[in-house]
């Protein structure tokens, strides 16, 4: 071990403690000597035992302390002390003394006998005097006192007793309550060979700086001076800063890969109309998804107004009979059942009125949008009625389905999932669709992430006047955050537990 | 999505060929039907709304085994002639219009297969025919029954008979409101007069559509050689599609096929018609669209494998099919033959520029401004409850209702953002304090003139809670970010019952007013329980950038 480093990383309490050990070893010693609080000089010669600087043993000792009694005439003084005081010249009738000297029978008793057998009293026709060798007890404390006095002051074991202090402690024990002991561990340090080079190193950085002031840096003083080296192994408390909720920091990360690859971000509102939920993209009015049981509807304002007529009749067409080359649904579309306001079950429906607006010259283009949608869904560790979800769209008359394949892929190796698996699927509005799954990187099963595929003709059509080829993708962000951040129950996500919030982990792919 | 049990042994018994279970879930997810699990023998799928086909033991190992290559093409269903006749009264015309009807003879029914029939009949039942309301179907025993059948229309006063799994006769009123299924189906009926009913010649009430069957005849036994099957509904087209799936999955039982004469007063339809559909296939045009190079041969036994067959340009849909609309439904079953697992991906060189909408940007930076000052930020629900929104904030604000809300605890669009942090607060009084929190969030009012009659904004509400915080920290948090964004602002005296009088203030900027700021009042506090003072603003920042 490298005796500077040793010397130089030792904590305040070490250097306090350490010189004092070359004088005395007890820790009683030790903490009188150092000034330090006894809880200090005891992590101190912890610390120093553990870096092999010392050697501890420790000795059970039978601690002296002051019982009931003992306390007690602390306060009033010894019962044969106040029978002296009580007695005086003159002599007395021991009736007397005891109410002079508020003694109880016992105590008087007890009294007697002390003071007869120190001849500090005699007896007279029933009366009490006191002897020459009373008024001297009177003058000075006696062994006891002293004894008492001392207690008070310090911790004193049994075996530390000098001669006049022992009897005094075996004339004390002997009485009721006056004196108990109590067992304690009594430790004592010594110096290793180690030790004792740090001590003679220690006197060197006997002045080094501690914490680097203004005014050391301002006088120079530092220039003169050793730093004291840090245990910089040492675990330091936690703190927290501000920052971003988790699902905003996911968010951000997704906006920055699709902005990266050339889109441009949508945005829309959270009330949409029906039409543009539901019919804008295909959805047959009698759907199941369009049920009180899935999607959340307005009690008032119940409905919106629909988009101009033209618009609204080709769409209605290609429900009711397609457009070129499609039957459509074949039912008698209802722009009532249009109108219904409805939190948008899908970032989708700002797709469809973003391909409304696009002009031919505007093509190839290429959209995102990463927003809230609302199923009505009961909460349970699964299930949340108001979801993230990652939308996007490329409207390009070359656009082909191993292009959204790539573009899905090329999306989840930067959300950090290497292993993507495409597979059939069905939508209103998708043909051909897909389902994008990727393998859980832990318990290595495919995982549902969302639905892609190419917009229907029926769909982009009445949109845009032509049968364009459009990629899209709707992806829920949830499960990525679950998996990432391992959180089993999905309301933990949107929960606001600060706990939670200050202590994990950022969002880093 | 209706989930179908599949016995492992059977379909693969069909199919010839062994598979492992990893094998099986492969391509089981590859065909475009959803797996779920494989447990034992049993297989669970999820099957897509667009396949009812494929919602039987029958029509899935029928997809499965052309998929994976056995009995590929189109498949030939013969359909006798019987000669019999259904007559189509003129009195359904206005309560239910139309009906399909075959007849099915040769019946080998295990009690297996009648437990089949009945899955089959309610998976169809629960998602083609939307819960009976798109169509109904209806099977009886033909020893039962005399034929011809009549469906017609009778005054619902003048309905008796004995209803299925019932001990005694009902009238029809009696039927909807107390026989079980009469109850989960009457409002199907409801509103009219006259109810249809199947009837045969000697004048025996069959069924009452979409309600119920009669006990005396509608109930399949494994004796039953021949049976009766109809469907019917409002659209003809419909009714027919129901009535293939069906039928098909009879005859893949090993039954027979015997069509109908229906007589729709003079007009007479015969039912089933199995003969498949041309779709015209663009090659071109489907190539495109895969991003692929097939040749004509190719794409004829891509088609094949998924059960149809091809001539000269044109796919030929077989008649159990629904969901062909359009030859993007054959490109999409092309693309699903040739394995979307075999895709090659390619990512187009297209050069399209990036745009970050401005808003989004703006209100990013805000949240970096707030992160800055230490603040956590927090992300709260749309959705609140309307007594949070008012009662509890000592305030009486409108708020717009959902129609139906899942619970009552997330009634309503929230209408402000200070009770989002308010109930984070309330929610974390166990945790350590201060507590300095925001949120950028949407807030939802009425507006005649917008599309929806909703106007949408997006708001910044801070709250700084903790034993130190007043309104001096909480303006020094709004003074700091107005001179980061550099607009000037004007505060005023201001009242508001959530906060404490003469603490309050009201901020104008860009001449709008756009914030309340100030310290939360005791008696609010005491309704969230929370114990440690609390000061906040709310910020509206759609008025903020221009």
């Amino acid at each position: 071990m490298d005796i500077k480093r040793l010397t130089a990383t030792l904590h305040q309490l070490e250097r306090k403690t350490l010189p004092c050990l070359a004088k005395v070893n007890s820790l009683k010693e030790l903490v009188k000597a150092s000034g330090l609080k006894e809880v200090e000089v005891m992590r101190a010669l912890q610390w120093l035992q553990n870096k092999k600087i010392i050697k501890l043993t420790s000795e059970k000792k039978e601690i002296i302390k002051l019982d009931e009694n003992g306390k007690k005439y602390l306060k009033t003084g010894l019962p044969e002390k106040r029978f002296l005081q009580a007695l005086k010249n003159t002599g007395l009738a021991l009736e007397e003394i005891k109410k002079e000297g508020a003694l109880e029978n016992d105590e008087l008793n007890v009294c007697i006998g002390i003071l007869k057998s120190r001849a500090a009293i005699t007896f007279k026709d029933k009366k009490v005097a006191i002897t020459s060798q009373g008024k001297n007890l009177l003058k000075k404390k006696s062994l006891e006192e002293q004894l008492i006095n001392k207690l008070v002051k310090e911790t004193i074991a049994k075996s530390e007793l000098k001669d006049e202090e022992r009897f005094a402690y075996e004339n004390l024990k002997k009485r009721k309550g006056l004196v108990k002991t109590t067992p304690r561990k009594e430790v004592t340090a010594e110096l290793t060979e180690l030790g004792k080079q740090v001590t003679k190193e220690a006197v060197k950085l006997k002045n080094a700086i501690d914490t680097l002031t203004p005014q050391m840096l301002k006088g120079g003083a530092w220039k003169k001076k050793q730093f004291r080296w840090y245990d910089v192994k040492i675990n330091v408390p936690n703190i927290s800063g501000g920052r971003r909720h988790l699902a905003n920091e996911v968010t951000e990360h997704v906006k920055r890969i699709w902005l990266e690859m050339g889109f441009k971000e949508m945005k829309g509102t959270i009330v949409q109309t029906s039409f543009w939920n539901f019919d804008a993209l295909f959805t047959a009015q009698d759907h199941p998804v369009r049920e009180l049981q899935d999607t959340y509807y307005l009690k008032d304002p119940a409905k919106g107004k629909l988009p101009d007529k033209t618009f609204v009749n080709k769409v209605k067409r290609a429900h009711e009979t397609g457009v070129k080359g499609s039957t459509g649904w074949q039912y008698k579309w209802d722009p009532r059942n249009a109108m219904l306001n409805v939190l948008r079950t899908h970032t989708t429906c700002l797709s469809a009125q973003a391909i409304h607006t696009l002009k031919k010259s505007d093509l190839p283009a290429k959209f995102f949008s990463v927003g809230r949608n609302f199923r009505n869904e009961t909460l349970d560790w699964h299930h949340l009625f108001e979801l993230t979800q990652v939308e996007g769209i490329v409207v390009d008359e070359n656009a082909n389905l191993r292009n959204l394949v790539a573009y899905l892929k090329e999306f989840f190796k930067k959300m950090g999932y290497l292993d993507v698996r495409i597979r059939p699927a069905y939508f209103p509005y998708t043909e051909p669709s897909c389902e994008v799954d990727v393998l859980h990187p832990v318990k290595k099963k495919w995982v549902e992430l969302g639905g892609a595929g190419i917009f229907r003709p029926e769909m982009v059509v009445p949109l845009i006047g032509k049968d364009i080829p459009v990629l899209a993708w709707g992806l829920g962000l949830e499960r990525s955050m679950m998996e990432y951040y391992k959180i089993t129950d999905i309301r933990d996500i949107y929960k606001n537990d600060l706990k939670q919030l200050r202590e994990i982990k950022s969002w880093i792919k | 999505m209706p989930t179908i049990k599949l016995n492992k042994q059977v379909l693969l018994k069909k199919l010839g060929k062994k598979l492992s279970d990893d094998e099986l879930k492969d391509r089981i997810s590859y065909l475009g039907t959803d797996l779920e699990s494989i447990e034992g023998d049993q297989i669970n799928v999820e099957i897509f709304p667009d396949r009812p086909d494929m919602l039987s033991e029958q029509g899935f190992g029928r997809a499965f085994n052309s998929f994976m290559g056995k009995d590929v093409g189109l498949k030939k269903y013969k359909v006798h002639d019987s000669g019999e006749k259904v007559i189509i009264d003129k009195s359904v015309k206005k309560v239910r219009p139309y009906t399909a009807c075959a007849i099915v003879k040769n019946l080998h029914l295990t009690d297996e297969n009648i437990k089949e029939l009945i899955r089959i009949q309610e998976k169809l039942h629960a998602s083609f025919c939307r819960n009976r309301k798109r169509a109904a179907i209806g099977i009886y025993p033909m020893e039962k029954i005399k034929l011809p059948i009549y469906f017609k229309a009778l005054p619902r006063t003048k309905i008796k008979f004995r209803p299925l799994e019932s001990r005694q006769e009902m009238t029809a009123l009696q039927m909807l409101s107390r026989h079980k299924a009469g109850r989960e189906y009457a409002h199907l009926l409801e509103g009219l007069d006259e109810y249809p009913l199947f009837i045969d010649s000697t004048n025996q009430i069959l069924s009452m559509p979409p309600i119920i069957n009669s006990h005396l005849t509608g109930k399949v036994t494994e004796k039953t050689k021949e049976v009766f099957i109809e469907c019917s509904g409002f659209d003809f087209r419909v009714q027919s599609q129901c009535l293939n799936i069906l039928i098909t999955t009879f005859a893949d039982m090993g039954a027979e096929i015997y069509s109908m004469d229906l007589y729709y007063g003079a007009k007479k339809l015969t039912t089933p018609d199995l003969s498949s559909r041309k779709m015209k296939l663009d090659l071109k045009h489907a190539n495109k669209l895969l991003g692929l190079n097939l040749k004509e041969p190719q794409v004829k036994k891509l088609l094949g494998r998924m059960g149809y067959g091809y001539s000269k340009g044109k796919a030929l849909v077989p008649a159990y099919r629904v969901d062909v609309l359009h030859q993007v439904d054959l490109i999409e079953d092309i693309a699903i033959a040739y394995g979307y697992e075999n895709l090659e991906p390619e990512i187009p060189r297209i050069a399209t520029t990036a745009d970050e909408d401005k808003f989004e940007r703006f209100k990013n930076k805000i949240a970096n401004i707030l992160v800055g000052l230490g603040l956590m930020g927090v992300n709260t629900y749309h959705l609140a409850n309307k007594e949070h929104q008012t009662k509890k904030m000592g305030v009486e604000i409108d708020t717009i209702e959902l129609a139906n809300p899942t619970t009552k605890e997330y009634d309503v669009l929230r209408a402000w953002m200070i009770p989002s942090l308010m109930h984070v607060l309330g929610e974390n009084l166990h945790n350590e304090y201060p507590q300095n929190i925001f949120d950028i969030g949407t807030i939802f009012k009425r507006n005649k003139t917008t599309e929806t009659g909703v106007e949408e904004n997006d708001r910044l509400a801070v709250a700084l809670c903790g034993p130190d915080t007043d309104f001096t920290k909480i303006k020094q948090v709004l003074d700091y970010l107005f001179r980061c964004i550099d607009i000037k602002y004007e505060v005023e005296e201001a009242e508001h019952p959530s906060f404490i009088e003469g603490r309050v203030a009201r901020i104008t900027a860009k001449g709008k007013k756009v914030a309340y700021i100030g310290e939360i009042h005791p008696k609010i506090l005491q309704n969230w329980d929370i114990s440690m003072p609390v000061t906040a603003f709310e910020l509206n920042l759609s008025e903020l950038l221009d």
